[in-house]
């Protein structure tokens, strides 16, 4: 291969004015080396995920008994599965995506095995064999996902039904029967013997609907309307979106008493919102919106004033000591504490003394045990996922594409952002699943659907002569 | 829309930089903060789960760590509990540390400063870290001695070795055996901490360096006599006036001699015999010529009102301003306000011994690593000139006489000097009296000083004396050193 076609590789949208015929010899390239480098990255996130397991076995056993590296075996062959797959239907998809939910899905599952170990749980009780399985049944979905969507398009058609099943989703958990209460939000839901969390379900269908509703609704969200400070104020009728949407996460908040999700459903539509009209005086309008339900249900809902007071006063004896108090909380930081810079090494800390430290608390498992390093090791991945879903909102043709990968790795981010930030106490803590990591099947499937979603963009992108690139980034 | 991206994603830049700060924050600015939370069991557990080095007296093992089989993988051992309980303290899962065990923590569990580079290399090549081994300068022979001589009585000994300041032996009673405190059951511990506490005589104190402190009596008299003669104005044979009895400037309090009536028979008695017969109010005379300032110059000398670190934390004793001339006149006495430690008084007669030197007493012989490396070694040190040699040569003499011929007589030793000083203090109208005495021996070459304070009247109410229980223990105390 000679440097100028090179060049052009790593950035098609740079190589517009080049001859037709070097565009071919490049499409005719590009997806192999892609792909080849996919699965370079891959091997290296099984590796990860594979020494990490084994790691755990000698740390905290001190022997190296194969039965979870045995059965990780499973999805780590999938993943292979879906990476030749891409190379069908998908030969253009981000090289980086899959490896890093690779990657991050192997840590979680060695923290939750190692977790398991100190617990004592085994077989079928254990988390880490049912996350093994889960991450499994994720993948098979996202193979299926990325096989049936051939063209992204079509969601957009479904805009519509994406919002009713989301909001349907979402009012499950309060449901009578099926609804289950849990220790502190309702987000859960019971048919016979399967759980699940909607609300990560919903995020995607959101996310969707978001992207369909602004491409077509945006240009009234964004043209008229008078300037008032130099801010162009929407007109009364068109404020009606964000306050339905803005209802809804307060409907959450006060019915299913879960702060996290609501923030991240409004933080996911204001950014869209955002992104697709231009418009900062939505961003005021919207933060202004939530911050007047914040206060009051700061004012009004006791489990709020309680989330608040252990955010501000954690070490405060009587709120550390107090039922639903910040004993969690500062539990977690002091597992922090302890790994340090470097951590205590895998299976040599103390992270089961952490309430739900195989979900919500994941990541100060992790960081007990991997120390700083192992943590800003995490959040370079998941910034290098969000920035390669935001690539393909620079570089997408099509509005609702853009769009709908902006949401749905922008969702991914805030959601890291409100764990790891109410873990280490920026804002309070609330009970969201930290993607690909923390136990659970719901956010596993999600995550990964994400991915194919994301795959399924990223080589749309691609796919297009870069004539259509130009024209298509100027909107 | 590529311009809304941009500044979308500086936001997110802008959020994960500041979990990349919180997560700083936590894990390295806040790190020592958040570990020494009394609320953070990992520490608890890591403290536990660490080989803790051993603690020796001589060759006795005073405190190990064996393999436990449980979650804190190491329990705490003491062979000898009640016996050695001042010196180790207990290492426990409920509340803080005591003794070395709390003073010498770091070091113990392998933290320290000095332990660093075995730590990283604990971590490198896979190994559990040990912790460093204490080996103590009590003398078991010595500690067993003064136990024994202590019996039952509620009291406590300490012995120095004067040249160096090592001490030798360190026996509180009642005791305690720490192995009840070391247990990893938290409630069993915590019940038999809340029984301990309870329990009379306050088992859990330890009398040589600290808890409610006691009036020196006569004892005190050491330091008042040092304060005449150190002063220039006075000789051993110095006159001090000898009435029957005194009544105390300002108020209607008579003073009188223990023995009633005068020191000896003429209307002047030497400051020599004055201290030989410990009498009452020629040291109150004394006291009250010199003032408060030589007096408690002389006592700050000796080391009164600083706190040691041995390296438990020693409570200071004190000769307290007095409010009036009459106050003064009983604490030239040991009466009043005056509170001392055996500790403090063993360092009177330390000084003397050492012909006026004080050496800085300590309890830690040497600190080793588990590969024999030595991280701290004791080394004498000086802690004040507190008289001239020759005001020490002088009151060597006077107590030898105190001893030979007055009123320590049970302190004898055949063939041996012994210099000693005993104390009986008063508490109150129907209180018992507390007993002490202390001393040194062989006058000429001394090998230890002591000090023996005994409680509650040594069961005798107001009968006992110093010379009567407090001296037949020091004695035994100071054979057992001789006889090695």
């Amino acid at each position: 291969m000679t440097a100028p076609h090179t060049t052009a590789i790593g950035r098609p949208d740079a190589g517009g004015g080049a001859p037709i015929t070097t565009t071919i010899r490049i499409r005719l390239r590009t997806p192999a080396r892609l792909r080849n480098l996919e699965l370079l990255l891959l091997l290296v996130a099984l590796g990860v995920g594979a020494s990490a397991i084994a790691l755990v076995d000698l740390g905290a056993l001190g022997e190296l008994d194969g039965a979870m590296l045995t059965l990780a075996a499973l999805p780590a062959g999938l993943v292979l599965v879906l990476h030749v797959v891409e190379r069908v239907v998908a030969p253009e998809g981000d090289p980086f995506v899959v490896p890093i939910a690779t990657a991050l899905t192997g840590l979680g599952i060695a923290m939750i095995h190692r977790l398991d170990i100190a617990e004592g749980y085994e077989g079928w009780s254990a988390y880490a064999v049912r996350q093994a399985v889960w991450a499994t049944i994720a993948i098979v979905l996202a193979i299926t996902g990325l096989v049936l969507v051939r063209n992204h398009r079509v969601l957009q058609r479904y805009r519509y039904i994406a919002m009713f099943l989301g909001i349907l989703l979402l009012l499950l958990p309060v449901v009578p029967v099926i609804g289950e209460t849990g220790a502190n939000a309702d987000v859960w839901v019971r048919i016979g013997f399967f759980s699940f969390q909607p609300g990560e379900f919903a995020k995607i269908l959101l996310a969707v609907f978001f992207a369909g509703y602004l491409v077509t609704a945006r240009d009234s969200l964004s043209m008229v309307g008078r300037s008032f400070l130099g801010l162009r104020l929407p007109r009364a009728r068109d404020l009606g979106p964000i306050l339905v949407v803005w209802v809804l996460s307060m409907g959450v908040i006060v019915i299913q008493k879960d702060l996290g999700t609501a923030l991240l459903y409004f933080g996911l539509f204001l950014v869209m919102l955002y992104v697709a009209t231009g418009r900062g005086s939505w961003i005021l309008i919207g933060l202004a919106l939530f911050a007047a339900g914040g206060w009051l249900a700061t004012r009004m809902l006791p489990y709020v004033q309680g989330r608040f007071a252990n955010w501000l006063d954690a070490f405060n004896p009587e709120i550390y000591d107090r039922e639903g108090g910040s004993y969690q909380l500062v539990q977690g930081i002091f597992g922090l504490a302890d790994g340090g810079l470097i951590g205590t090494g895998l299976g040599q800390g103390r992270p089961d003394i952490v309430p739900l430290a195989e979900s919500d608390y994941i990541i100060a498992s992790l960081g007990e045990e991997l120390g700083l390093i192992g943590l800003f090791a995490i959040l370079s991945l998941y910034l290098i996922f969000v920035a390669r879903g935001f690539r393909i909102g620079v570089a997408g043709q099509d509005d609702f594409g853009r769009l709908l990968a902006v949401g749905l790795s922008f969702v991914v981010g805030l959601q890291v952002f409100i764990v790891i930030g109410g873990v280490t106490r920026i804002i309070p803590l609330t009970g969201l699943t930290t993607p690909f990591l923390a136990a659970g099947g719901s956010s596993l499937v999600a995550n990964w659907i994400i991915v194919a979603l994301l795959l399924r963009l990223s080589d749309a992108v691609r796919q297009q002569p870069h004539a259509v690139v130009e024209s298509g980034g100027a909107a | 829309m590529n311009k809304e991206l941009r500044r979308v994603s500086v936001l997110l830049l802008a959020m994960f930089l500041a979990l990349c700060a919180s997560t700083t924050v936590i894990q390295v600015v806040q790190q020592e903060q958040l570990q020494a939370d009394s609320r953070n069991t990992r520490t608890l557990y890591a403290s536990f789960s660490v080989e803790r080095g051993p603690i020796l007296a001589g060759d006795t093992v005073i405190a190990q760590s064996v393999p436990s089989g449980d979650e804190y993988k190491y329990q705490r051992v003491y062979p000898q509990g009640e016996l050695y309980a001042p010196v180790t303290g207990y290492f426990t899962i409920h509340g803080e540390n005591t003794g070395l065990e709390g003073s010498l923590n770091d070091y113990l569990s392998g933290r320290a400063n000095q332990q660093f580079l075995d730590r990283l290399n604990a971590i490198l090549t896979g190994q559990n870290p040990r912790g460093a081994t204490v080996q103590t300068t009590i003398d078991p022979v010595v500690q067993q001695a003064a136990w024994d001589a202590l019996g039952g009585l509620q009291g406590a000994v300490i012995a120095i070795e004067p040249s160096t300041g090592r001490i030798l032996a360190m026996v509180s009673t009642p005791s305690f055996d720490p192995n009840l405190l070391a247990g990893h059951n938290q409630p069993t511990v915590i019940e038999n901490y809340d029984k301990l506490l309870a329990a009379d005589g306050d088992p859990l104190i330890n009398r040589t360096i600290g808890g409610a402190l006691n009036p020196p009596g006569s004892t005190f008299k050491l330091v008042v006599a040092s304060a005449a003669l150190q002063s220039g104005d006075y000789t051993p044979e110095s006159q001090l006036p000898n009435p029957q009895s005194l009544t105390l400037p300002g108020t209607s309090t008579t003073i009188t001699n223990s023995e009633g009536g005068a020191c000896g028979g003429g209307e002047t008695v030497s400051v020599a015999d004055a201290l030989r017969y410990s009498c009452n109010i020629p040291y109150a005379e004394l006291g009250g010529a010199l003032g408060y300032d030589a007096v408690d110059e002389q006592a700050r000398a000796y080391g009164f009102e600083d706190a040691f670190a041995v390296p438990m934390k020693v409570t200071p004793s004190v000769f307290p301003e007095p409010e009036s001339d009459a106050q003064l006149m009983l604490q030239s006495f040991g009466q009043g306000n005056d509170r001392v430690t055996p500790f403090q008084m063993a360092m009177v007669s330390a000084s003397i011994a050492n012909g006026g030197q004080l050496m800085r007493p300590n309890l830690v012989e040497r600190i080793s690593a588990p590969d024999l490396s030595v991280l701290e070694q004791f080394e004498p040190e000086m802690y004040n000139r507190a008289i001239s040699s020759g005001v020490a040569a002088s009151m060597t003499q006077m107590m030898v006489a105190n001893v030979a011929s007055g009123a320590a007589s049970n302190a004898r030793i055949s063939g041996v000097d012994v210099a000693g000083k005993t104390g009986t203090a008063q508490n109150g109208t129907n209180q018992p009296h507390t007993l002490w005495f202390t001393g040194f021996a062989p006058a000429t070459d001394p090998k230890v000083a002591v000090a023996v304070v005994v409680e509650n009247g040594g069961g005798q109410g107001q009968s006992g004396f110093g010379n009567t229980i407090a001296a037949p223990i020091a004695k035994k105390v100071i054979e057992a050193v001789l006889n090695r």
